[in-house]
């Protein structure tokens, strides 16, 4: 078979037409997020939390709040209150962590099954009938916000008595991955999350990005923008490039004892 | 018609000892032990292991980046001697594929062991997403253990075929190879087909076997974990494997060598080449570890501070530097005694024999402090779960299913070696008549004519 020049050039340049499209096509795929139907929510929302750590007091009601909303499995912590302290000169404050809902999260980027994904309100939700459990998404997420179900989750009654959804996240199962989902159940129905429902502080703030406003449990509103924009605000090992949904006001200066201190304020006035 | 030396060789083929069944039985037993360990991880979960939410990832994934590892020692090194062109490669390219088949034929699973629900294997089919890592790796190692299968076949052919004309084998036995051999009678065309085909695999395999590696190590290195987050893991990565490989073969070569007393193929020069191939790859691993460890090192700061300071001082230093010198500084004073010393000389093989086991032992624990002692330092530990859940330490789980891996691959091995000859046959024969035409001239050894075999773009 002879092939003439001309035909030879017209092959190769369709050849590299063709695979510069393809390579491009797999980039866009690779730096960008597609977008599955699945992952489709109210366009007009796009939910955030702000924490206010001059308010939190360690007391870990929001844990618990989780726990019991999710009948979270035992040993994992959706929201984790960690005590920092960055510079003994100002003492140590309290910082409570749920998953950051990142918008840049690189969980989602490394999961090979999209079990894990971006919703377009900005929840990173997680699909349990999905997730295979390669905790690719656990050695990938810098906030230590994922837990596995190492073993069959101990059930009750309850959480059994609903079919599994993405939107609360049980009945838990073995072999896959869990973590917080900023409750989407509840805020269909109007509510906040649970455990910035149960914050007794109030150092939790919810609400719509597109609404300019965030509300804690003692119905105090604030605007978001505002909040944010003073350059009051942080997010967590920003520095990432993750770009978390859930900004930090800093503890300028915590006005309530935090559980340790209670204690030994307790025992000395026992003492007395 | 046979000379003395095949049927020597032969001989591992032909004839099975009391021995052989005795190691094949023991092998069964450990890997059907680990067997049992699984099932009971399946029914259990993976509670059974160290892992934890903080210690993710343990020995499994230590094993399949060990087992992936060693399997660029085959194929890699079989494939850039062949189109350098190297003569002295002949009796030893088929043992190095096989230990590249059956390395990845083991490793891959791993990943599937390590998986908390194995029951959705297929999903990274159906729903594989390419903007994951572990895509990659699926897509890579599938693809490399196909091409590695073909590779190792392919060259296999022409002995396919002399053995289904053997005598010595059972009918059965010669209908099987005749089948695998694929009609191949010899002829001057078939031959130069074969030629070809080769010399196209063995260069389409090179850069298949550097991307594997590259993206074995890029599920650690697209993660934002202090220690991970480095761009040299690709090249290091692919450093330490055929470094690990380079040994692996090494060490089989050494034990086909003394078991199946293959003298007249393996000679002193073939442990010397290799000897010097793997001084290089020490030299210039160490040059990786140097490298990865100063500039974290240097600089330490936040939790990467934490990372080198439990390597070098903390709960890892133990570990660390007895790894570093077992599979650098040891080695190293080993090889280049016998390489350069004239009066050592004569120990070469079981030296390097010795050198080579501390490597791929030591290549295993390097992968283990690779990528256990990341996952102990995140950015944020969480201080609250009970001491073992923030340690890892392997259960006799892992160790079973650890040591059953091992064991596979070695009883696949020694089957292997059972049924097909280790050593090429026919490019063997070219060697021979080199090597008489070489004495008959009484002339210093020269290169192998250019025959079967041989890669003809790049022979002068
Ligand atoms: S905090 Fe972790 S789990 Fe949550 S979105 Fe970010 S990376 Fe993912
Ligand atoms: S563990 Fe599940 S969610 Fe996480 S990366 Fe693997 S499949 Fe995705």
């Amino acid at each position: 078979m002879s092939i003439s020049r001309r035909g030879f050039m017209q092959g190769t340049g369709g050849a590299l037409v063709a695979s510069l499209a393809a390579a491009k096509e797999t980039a866009a795929q690779i730096f960008h997020h597609e977008l599955p139907a699945r992952s489709v929510a109210p366009t007009n929302q796009k939910w955030v939390m702000v924490i206010d750590l001059t308010k939190c007091d360690g007391c870990e009601d929001c844990t618990r709040a989780c726990i019991a909303m999710h009948f979270a499995p035992p040993m994992q912590e959706w929201i984790r209150v960690y005590e920092v302290e960055d510079n003994p000169a100002a003492g140590p404050y309290f910082l409570a962590r749920p998953c950051m809902q990142c918008d840049n999260p690189p969980c989602v980027r490394g999961c090979p099954v999209g079990a894990t994904f971006k919703r377009t309100d900005g929840i990173v939700i997680m699909d349990q009938d999905r997730c295979i459990g390669c905790r690719n998404c656990m050695a990938q997420c810098p906030y230590s916000a994922r837990s596995f179900n190492w073993a069959e989750p101990p059930h009750t009654r309850e959480e059994l008595s609903v079919p599994y959804s993405t939107d609360y996240n049980y009945p838990h199962r073995k072999g896959v991955v869990e973590k917080c989902i900023f409750c989407p159940h509840l805020l269909r129905a109007g509510k906040l999350p649970a455990c910035a429902a149960k914050c007794t502080m109030g150092a939790i703030y919810f609400g719509n990005e597109y609404e300019d406003a965030v509300t804690n449990s003692k119905g105090e509103t604030i605007q978001f923008s505002k909040v944010t924009e003073r350059g009051a605000s942080f997010r967590l090992l920003e520095e990432l490039g993750t770009s978390p949904r859930v900004y930090y006001l800093p503890s300028a200066n915590r006005k309530y004892p935090g559980p340790n201190e209670l204690k030994e304020k307790e025992a000395a006035e026992k003492k007395l | 018609m046979i000379s003395k030396r095949e049927a020597n060789l032969l001989r591992s083929v032909t004839e099975t000892s009391l021995a052989f069944y005795l190691w094949i039985g023991a092998l069964s037993c450990v890997a059907l032990w680990g067997l049992y360990a699984y099932i009971h991880q399946i029914r259990t979960g993976l509670i059974v292991t160290g892992m934890r939410d903080q210690n993710s990832w343990g020995m499994y994934i230590t094993d399949f980046v060990f087992f992936i590892g060693i399997s660029h020692a085959g194929t890699l090194i079989s494939a850039v001697l062949r189109v350098t062109n190297a003569g002295w490669r002949r009796p030893i390219t088929r043992l190095a594929e096989g230990i590249t088949v059956f390395a990845l034929c083991i490793g891959g699973p791993m990943v599937i062991i390590d998986m908390g629900r194995p029951d959705r294997m297929f999903y990274l089919f159906y729903h594989g997403r390419i903007q994951s890592p572990i895509f990659w790796d699926v897509l890579g190692v599938s693809t490399y253990l196909t091409g590695c299968i073909i590779y190792l076949y392919v060259p296999m052919i022409p002995d396919l075929a002399f053995l289904a004309q053997r005598e010595e084998f059972g009918q059965r036995r010669r209908r099987f190879y005749r089948a695998l051999s694929l009609g191949w009678t010899g002829s001057v065309e078939e031959q130069h087909l074969l030629e070809k085909c080769i010399s196209v695999l063995a260069i389409f395999i090179i850069p298949l076997a550097i991307s594997v590696h590259t993206v074995v190590s890029w599920i650690f290195a697209m993660t934002l974990r202090p220690g991970w987050n480095s761009s040299i893991y690709g090249p290091y990565f692919v450093v330490g494997a055929i470094y690990s490989g380079a040994a692996g073969v090494v060490l089989s070569m050494y034990i086909l060598w003394r078991v199946f007393h293959l003298e007249d193929y393996l000679e002193p020069i073939h442990f010397r080449n290799l000897g010097l191939l793997l001084l290089a790859f020490c030299l210039i691993y160490l040059y990786f570890n140097i490298n990865e460890y100063l500039t974290t090192g240097y600089k330490v700061q936040g939790p990467e501070k934490l990372l080198v300071h439990g390597l070098f001082f903390g709960s890892f230093s133990t570990l660390f530097w007895t790894v570093q010198s077992m599979v650098i500084i040891v080695p190293f004073i080993l090889m280049t005694a016998v390489l350069a010393l004239k009066p050592l000389r004569r120990f070469t093989p079981s030296v390097l024999a010795v050198a080579s086991f501390l490597i791929v032992v030591g290549a295993w624990a390097k992968r283990y402090l690779i990528i256990i002692p990341t996952l102990a330092t995140p950015y944020l530990p969480n201080p609250k779960l009970p001491y073992d859940w923030l340690h890892y330490r392997p259960t006799w789980v892992e160790w079973s299913i650890t040591a059953a891996a091992t064991a596979v691959f070695l009883l696949i091995y020694s089957l292997f070696a059972s049924i097909f000859p280790m050593v090429s046959i026919w490019e063997t024969r070219e060697d021979d008549a080199a090597r008489e035409a070489a004495h008959a001239m009484a002339a210093p050894p020269q290169p192998a004519p250019q025959g079967l075999g041989t890669i003809r773009p790049w022979s002068k």
